[in-house]
């Protein structure tokens, strides 16, 4: 256990820090991946042809291509364009910080399954309330901002609570590009350590802890937007 | 026409009577292949109830819901306080409007109460009624506040303004509705067939505030069946049959003694 100690020799001072960095790329990717949802949602459901088709080839190709690839295409190819890009205007090429470029190509997919979630949750809203909103003239954005977000909100929550666990693990595949998350620093101290069993459970037991912690928070989150429906049994834990 | 024109000038220039609010005239709508308005026209003015009734089908609603654009009808004229509401035709041969901020302005002036109330559930009953008036018409929070409370004490709800829509009964919610409709101090009320929706026994009590409404002289277009208060508060009755308006006037007459055999028919079967 002395391995797991914080202070040198123990090695849990790195533990620690590739888990910040975990939650940090987690929560990260969610809000870019809620940003893309939300105008991905918004192309889908009210766009004209080609917002359509751009959310729709968007959707499609991040959804059906695996992860590893996609985080492969994005980061190795994502950094060369970006020096080449660099180099054209005379700068040196640069090293992407692996964080932000964890943040960048998970928010990418995130917003690609965010835009279904949020989708289906605009659909839900009766169609009436919309309605009464454009009666009283609300204008197309202050409808979206005052009505449809927070109205949709009851019904988005589940998926994107499921979204945020699937990204807290999702991190855990930037490893195979370096990225220093909580994954990568576990694979490096068991390695020089050989203490393979006592590293991997001990992060094994911090995904869990942040799991069970995620779940109070949601739980939370569920009960607010959901004030104003009654509850059936269950619901909002 | 010129006689018309003549008339309607002296009219308005001698105060005899009250301007139109609601002015709609050959208003065609067709859903597809289905022609549902076949050219209606209709006029509100200030002070009138106007109560539209008819059989299923027979395009009430959608007449009610082309005055404020909700449905986009396929031609016609329609003009809200004596302004025209300027059209365009869109790609599928529709009359939309124009400028999409006249039509704004227009809707936040009419109230609009619909079948199943429609109150937006994430807000409570005070904040369903200050929605309008602080983010559309600009009032001031407190005062807002301060007209909402009124409203809803006038309704009866005083004590529910923080209860959110869906812990009510319909009745409530409607009255609620209604509070919500006369908060933007509304020009013309639309009630599209405001207590359909209802339980029999929470009718009366939806009754009873839309009938004090109409007694204070406010201006509605009433969509409804209940076929005894529209001739207790209406002081204009149109019956619509097929897309078309096919007898209207006072509802004494229109109730007391029909001419059109299709209005016979329609009392009889209702009554």
């Amino acid at each position: 256990m002395g391995l797991l100690a914080l202070e040198p020799p123990g090695r849990g001072s790195f533990l620690l820090a590739g888990f910040l960095n975990s939650v940090m790329i987690a929560v990260g990717a969610t809000v870019v991946g809620l940003c893309l949802g939300v105008c991905g949602a918004w192309c889908k459901l009210y766009g004209g042809p080609v917002a359509r088709d751009l959310a729709a080839v968007y959707t499609t190709i991040v959804r059906a291509v695996p992860e590893l690839v996609l985080i492969l295409i994005l980061y190795f190819a994502g950094a060369d364009l970006l020096n080449k890009a660099l180099a054209a205007f005379g700068y040196p090429p640069t090293d992407i910080p692996g964080v932000a470029a964890g943040i960048f190509v998970l928010g990418v997919v995130q917003g690609a399954y965010s835009t279904e979630v949020l989708r289906g949750a605009i659909l839900a809203i009766p169609q009436g309330q919309i309605e009464a909103a454009r009666a009283y003239g609300m204008s197309p954005s202050l409808i979206m901002r005052r009505i449809t977000l927070p109205a949709m909100l009851p019904f988005a929550i589940p998926g994107l609570a499921n979204l945020w666990l699937i990204a807290t693990k999702d991190t855990a595949l930037l490893a195979i590009v370096g990225v220093n998350e909580l994954t990568q620093v576990t694979r490096t101290a068991a390695g020089a350590t050989k203490a393979y069993f006592t590293f991997f459970m001990a992060a094994g037991a911090i995904y869990l802890a942040l799991t069970l912690f995620s779940g109070a928070i949601i739980g939370r989150i569920e009960r607010w937007a959901r004030r104003g429906m009654p509850s059936v049994a269950g619901a909002g834990r | 026409m010129t006689a018309g024109t003549q008339v309607s000038q002296a009219r308005s220039s001698g105060g005899q009577a009250p301007a139109e609010a609601i002015h709609i005239e050959n208003l065609h709508k067709k859903f597809g292949e289905l022609h549902v308005l076949k050219g209606v026209s209709l006029s509100a003015r200030d002070g009138e109830v106007v109560a539209i009734i008819g059989g299923s089908g027979s395009g009430k609603s959608t007449l009610l819901r082309c005055i404020n654009f909700l449905e986009n009808p396929t031609s016609g004229i329609i003009r809200v306080n004596g302004e025209e509401i300027r059209l365009k035709a869109d790609s599928h041969g529709n009359s939309v409007p124009a400028d999409r901020r006249q039509i704004e302005r227009i809707r936040s002036r009419l109230g609009m109460v619909f079948q199943s109330f429609n109150l937006w559930s994430h807000m409570t009953l005070l904040e369903n009624v200050i929605e309008v008036p602080i983010h559309v018409l600009g009032v001031k929070r407190e005062e807002a506040i301060r007209t909402a409370e009124a409203l809803l004490a006038r309704v009866g709800l005083a004590d529910k303004r923080d209860v959110y829509p869906a812990f009510l009964s319909g009745g409530q919610q409607q009255r609620a509705a209604i509070a919500r409709a006369l908060a933007i101090q509304p020009r013309v009320m639309l009630f599209d067939e405001p207590t359909s929706a209802l339980d029999p026994e929470l009718v009366g009590e939806v009754l009873k505030v839309i009938g004090d409404l109409a007694r204070e002289g406010r201006t509605m277009v009433l969509v409804t069946h209940e076929m005894k208060f529209a001739r207790e508060v209406a002081s204009h009755v149109v019956y619509l049959c097929n897309g078309l308006v096919e007898e209207e006037g006072p509802p004494d007459q229109l109730f007391g003694a029909p001419k059109s055999e299709r209005l016979k028919q329609f009392l009889r079967n209702v009554g």
